[in-house]
């Protein structure tokens, strides 16, 4: 990747979270954390890797993408609606009566969304029946699903993914956002879920590690998984929960609080001067 | 009297929607041979898919199928369907109005030796509570493979309770399904008995002995459960003045409930619920369950009796 494309989306990231604070400050309630930590690996998705059209969402060729973990919603919403998908306008009505953007993502209301998730652990099984449909249809396309590690605690991830590695289902990568916190607390310590890798590795994936905040990193990676045939792959993207803001990195108060006016004034200036 | 399977009814059905339409999908977790998926198996490889003992993936698994233009065909017994996947089945895809087919055998306590914990006595309540999800109880295995036709032409989630043991033909070939429509199978004009499934058979019977006693009991086979038919209960109601309900189902929840709905809204006359008090199955052979549960026509028999004991004397004319 060029240089000159890395600070491309370098910069589109800073304002993908400028966009996500100012969204999550005038609903009043949402995501920081786990929206913040997810940002480069949808910018690396939707303004890189994947094939897809904002202006014809449904065109067949697409490559679909699955939010499993819906609460990041805020980052999809700035994402999608960077690229095109609707107005930028729509992401100051997140989560008010009778906006497009609910509170958890939902394809019946946002153009982008594929499916609906924010209950966890659905995402991977749905993006499994999706990558199989495609399958059937002789398309080309591929299926990426956004996994939170807290997450994974849900047994369904774990039935999921067993399909994929029988299903031989390699249209099909997962990407895990390893940022270490959930509600409660550590994820260590809430309930451990190490070893991560040789958990995947064990249930017939194909697992690569990165450094989720490295675009270098992250495009890699996707295009490796692109080359691997016969099993899924599943992208380990170790980072950091509310990333970009100091004041919010690695604090897990911020799972579901949306940054109030103080913090949203010192959070912008941070992005700004960095 | 004549019985048929209606597990094999679904499967024969399946097989023939398979070859008419290659974005017909089949799914199952585990009871293939059981539920008869395994035919369509059999055929279409390809496109059938055994989940293994999973059901929650199961359901996510057809509900991105769905969403991708497939028609999934998602089945195994009614309690796990609808117990164990409840939630997949909100979330995955009534809430996203996907076009899955939820198809279980299984319902009701006439799964019999297995007992209790097999038993899927709440599934018709499970479903018919969450929105955009449409509910039907086949009567009889010609009923079934009409509604699977049916179901595979409409769009939108469906859930269809089948079950483990054969039922006596209710229908000829010449019988039409209609989604949201019950069809009166006997005139009356005393009580009406609305049944669903197994029960539908045993209302005939119990009709049959009503007429006997002098009583003249209109007898509606109401297999969508959901959406209900309003206007057959109100005008039942208002023809007959009294309405026994009979399912194979907790009296909470199901077709008796649905039935209450309507009438206390609209046109309120005595009711009786037939189906399973507040408990839970037992094992045991489904014959023997059914006369424990007070399932049978004598029970009907008995119910519509006193019923018409209850109902004001000035509503019987009205015709």
């Amino acid at each position: 990747m060029e240089e000159a494309d890395i600070e491309r989306l370098k910069a589109i990231a800073k304002d993908i979270r400028k966009d996500i604070l100012i969204m999550l400050n005038k609903a009043t309630s949402g995501h920081t954390g786990g929206s913040l930590s997810v940002v480069e690996i949808l910018v690396a998705l939707f303004f890189s890797k994947m094939r897809h059209d904002p202006s014809n969402v449904h065109y067949r060729e697409r490559d679909r993408f699955v939010l499993s973990k819906g609460h990041a919603a805020p980052a999809l919403y700035a994402v999608l609606s960077r690229c095109g998908y609707f107005d930028r306008k729509e992401l100051f009505e997140l989560r008010k009566l009778g906006s497009h953007l609910q509170g958890h993502p939902d394809s019946k209301f946002t153009p982008g969304v594929e499916v609906p998730t924010g209950s966890l652990g659905q995402g991977l099984s749905m993006a499994n029946g999706i990558a199989l449909a495609l399958r059937l249809d002789k398309m080309p396309s591929r299926v990426y699903v956004l996994l939170g590690d807290g997450e994974v605690q849900e047994g369904q991830v774990w039935e999921a993914a067993m399909t994929a590695a029988h299903y031989k289902i390699d249209n099909l990568c997962a990407i895990l956002d390893n940022n270490g916190l959930q509600i409660d607390g550590w994820v260590k310590d809430v309930m451990n879920i190490e070893p991560l890798g040789k958990k995947w590795e064990a249930f017939g994936w194909e697992v690569l590690e990165i450094d989720g905040h490295d675009f270098n990193q992250i495009l890699d990676a996707l295009d490796k998984a692109e080359k691997i045939k016969g099993r899924p792959t599943i992208i380990i993207a170790h980072t950091i929960k509310g990333k970009g803001v100091s004041f919010f990195e690695n604090q897990v108060k911020y799972h579901g609080i949306a940054p109030n006016d103080i913090e949203l004034e010192k959070a912008l200036k941070e992005l700004d001067s960095n | 009297m004549e019985k048929a399977s209606l597990r094999e009814a679904y499967g024969r059905a399946l097989l023939e929607l398979g070859r008419r339409n290659e974005n017909i999908i089949v799914l199952d977790a585990d009871l293939s041979g059981s539920t008869k998926t395994k035919m369509f198996a059999k055929e279409f490889p390809n496109r059938f898919f055994n989940m293994g003992v999973a059901e929650q993936d199961m359901i996510g698994t057809a509900a991105g199928l769905a969403a991708s233009g497939k028609i999934p065909f998602a089945s195994t017994f009614a309690i796990f369907a609808t117990g164990r996947a409840w939630e997949q089945i909100r979330q995955s895809v009534a809430y996203a109005g996907l076009n899955v087919k939820i198809v279980a055998s299984h319902g009701g306590i006439t799964v019999g030796d297995d007992g209790g914990s097999h038993q899927a006595i709440e599934d018709i309540a499970l479903m018919r509570i969450l929105p955009h999800m449409a509910v039907i109880v086949p009567a009889d295995a010609i009923e079934m493979e009409q509604v699977i036709y049916t179901i595979a032409e409409y769009e939108g989630p469906v859930y269809v309770r089948g079950s483990r043991v054969n039922f006596p033909l209710i229908y000829n070939g010449d019988y039409h399904f209609q989604l949201g429509k019950g069809s009166i199978i006997r005139e009356g004009e005393d009580i009406t008995i609305i049944a669903t499934g197994l029960m539908v058979h045993h209302t005939l019977e119990a009709a049959k002995e009503l007429e006997n006693c002098g009583i003249s009991a209109r007898v509606i086979n109401m297999s969508t459960i959901k959406p209900i038919d309003k206007e057959l209960i109100i005008e039942s109601a208002k023809i007959t003045g009294a309405i026994v309900t009979a399912e194979e189902h907790l009296i909470i929840g199901g077709l008796g409930s649905a039935v209450c709905e309507v009438l206390s809204e609209s046109y309120p006359v005595p009711v009786k619920r037939i189906g399973i008090e507040d408990r839970f199955g037992i094992s045991g052979k489904p014959e023997a369950l059914l006369a424990y549960f007070h399932l049978m026509p004598e029970d009907i028999i008995e119910a519509a009796k006193r019923l018409l004991d209850c109902k004001p004397h000035r509503l019987r004319a009205i015709a």
